[in-house]
């Protein structure tokens, strides 16, 4: 597989902490790569980095050639990057719909491409006329999540989609993920709900102390409770 | 047709509708409902001040931006005309270069305002306006020779907008049609399209955008939208729609002076207009301004009546006296404010 994304010794300060300390991180096309790791790792700077949010002090970055360091957010969103930040960022007093035109960015949504994301998110469809800060959180998620399929994007970046939703809704959220697999578009994705990461994972890659300290296949890891409980340790006993 | 004026954003709630058409009615008939010069002046600075508000709901409203200097914009519009009608002989042409060079001003200065200070904190853009601002407002003061200082500006105005001008000999309802009603309808006419226009903006993909800017800055840039764009862009439409009703105001008036355009009184009053009426509407610039320039004018009027109906009665007679009327001004706005946070718009709609 063609790699679309790469890292390489990437460091982040924020303030005046160090957060990210040199990290090597590669995306393939077309694949979901999962990013694992302990609460303060460094996983959603990492993203954030990518996004333009947090400047890279040092190190490369680089979208299927393009060095991504000298861009302003909006402009790596304009290459196709597509970002679900953790908090979801519905604009709340804007309807469904609202949402929904303004991640199309031109004005115009796909009439097919509408359809296909209410067959895999009936509640948005309901609710379509509504303000996006009455729904519910795992509505508000999938909301997130639709913004950023909306469009055909070269990667989608996706920050902890799980966290704070039932067990039930978190199904849903994986079937739907497995549709966006099925168009081949690459993505990103921060998890710490382990169940969810190896139902979607193909590559992934586990952060410690702003580095990624391990990467491979999803299956492999999965396949190995030793290496898991030597990489994600408690952080993994907790979610399962 | 109506959906298309609307921009398809309708009062959304029966009292509101029922509200607005009331204002527009009124308005529209004022000049041969409630004749005579006070009720005609009180009419056109509602409608002058429907812009203003209108326009700042832009930026506070819709955008999320504080700023100062929306009366400096005002001025400038004023001054604009002022100047141009008492350097040259009183004309349409005179009218409009007046017009259109305040416009430009105001736009151009939003502009430079807008690049320098937005990509700031919004605290320190607010402190930024209200320094320019205040520069303005001293300049115009000191510049006597150019703007006639404090004392301001008197001039004559195109003919066909002064009380000299006879349409028809004959009385309508009782009123003499006048240059004064043709300045009337001119300006609640201009008041009406630039109104529709805002309208217009707030509700198209640009307007969508300045809403997502408000709700969630960084959300919106990692969509895609360069912010400082948009916010710039807001900042100068804003600008431009109150240079224009700083023009209607300067034709109403026939004097522009700093109390009347500059002052950062009449930048509070814009304040409170358009959070008593509901920001983030338009509608409540309309509620708004309409009550608030009444209340203005009419409460000591009303309180006087009451004094007159009290009389006898001791400590009541002392509360309602026409001098007491900046005091119940006052705790109408602390009620209002109270009862009604979303303003009366974001109330009436919620009922809905």
């Amino acid at each position: 597989m063609a790699e679309l994304l790469r890292l390489e010794g990437v460091h982040t300060h924020i303030g005046q902490y160090h957060i990210l300390q040199g990290v090597d991180l590669v995306v393939p096309e077309g694949e979901l790569t999962m990013l694992l790791g302990r609460n303060g790792a460094g996983k959603t700077t990492t993203l954030r980095t990518i996004m333009g949010m947090w400047r890279a002090s040092a190190g490369e970055l680089g979208l299927a050639g393009t060095d991504l360091r000298p861009l302003a957010t909006p402009d790596i969103a304009r290459l196709g990057v597509g970002y679900v930040p953790e908090n979801m960022g519905v604009f709340a007093a804007l309807t469904v719909r609202e949402n929904m035109l303004l991640a199309a960015r031109d004005g115009a949504m796909d009439e097919s491409r509408l359809e296909w994301i209410f067959s895999l998110f009936p509640a948005l469809k309901k609710f379509w006329g509504l303000p996006a800060g009455n729904l519910s959180g795992g509505q508000k998620q999938m909301l997130s999540i639709a913004r950023a399929m909306i469009e055909p994007r070269r990667l989608i970046l996706i920050d902890e989609p799980s966290k704070g939703l039932a067990p039930a809704i978190v199904d849903a959220l994986i079937e739907a993920m497995r549709e966006l697999k099925r168009t081949a578009t690459t993505i990103l994705m921060v998890e710490q709900n382990f169940r969810m990461a190896q139902a979607l994972g193909d590559g992934v890659a586990v952060m410690d102390d702003g580095r990624v300290v391990h990467a491979g296949r999803m299956a492999e890891l999965a396949a190995d409770p030793a290496l898991q409980a030597r990489l994600l340790g408690l952080s993994l006993g907790a979610h399962q | 047709m109506l959906r298309t004026l609307l921009s398809e954003d309708f009062p959304r709630s029966r009292a509101l509708t029922a509200v607005v058409l009331l204002i527009v009615l009124g308005l529209v008939l004022a000049p041969f409902v409630f004749p005579g010069i006070r009720s005609l002046n009180t009419a056109a600075t509602i409608c002058i001040f429907i812009v203003l508000v209108a326009s700042y709901d832009l930026l506070l409203g819709y955008t999320g931006i504080v700023s100062f200097a929306h009366t400096m914009f005002f001025g400038i519009g004023a001054y604009g005309v002022a100047l141009s009608l008492k350097a040259f002989p009183a004309s349409w042409g005179a009218v409009a270069l007046g017009a259109g060079a305040g416009l430009v001003l105001a736009m151009g200065l939003a502009l430079v305002i807008g690049l320098f200070a937005l990509r700031v904190q919004a605290i320190f853009f607010a402190m930024v306006t209200l320094a320019v601002a205040s520069a303005f407002l001293i300049l115009a003061s000191q510049l006597s020779g150019l703007t006639g200082g404090e004392d301001g500006l008197t001039y004559r105005v195109p003919r066909e907008l002064s009380p000299a001008l006879k349409l028809v000999s004959a009385k309508v309802m009782d009123v003499r049609l006048d240059g004064r009603i043709v300045s009337y309808y001119l300006i609640f006419g201009s008041a009406l399209v630039l109104v529709l226009g805002l309208l217009r903006v707030v509700n198209s993909p640009f307007g969508r955008v300045l809403q997502a800017i408000r709700e969630n800055e960084f959300r919106a840039e990692a969509i895609g939208y360069r912010t400082a764009f948009y916010r710039t862009a807001a900042t100068c439409l804003s600008a431009g729609a109150a240079a224009l009703a700083g023009v209607l105001m300067a034709l109403w008036t026939k004097y522009t002076g700093p109390d009347t355009t500059l002052s950062l009184s009449i930048m509070i009053d814009i304040l409170l207009m358009v959070v008593i009426g509901g920001m983030g509407t338009i509608y409540g610039a309309v509620v708004g301004a309409t009550l608030f320039v009444l209340a203005k004018n009419y409460l000591q009027v009303l309180m006087a009546s009451a004094a007159e109906t009290t009389a006898g009665v001791p400590l009541l007679n002392e509360l309602v006296s026409p001098d007491r009327w900046l005091l119940w001004l006052g705790i109408l706005f602390v009620l209002s404010v109270y009862f009604f946070p979303t303003g009366i718009v974001g109330r009436l709609r919620g009922r809905a």
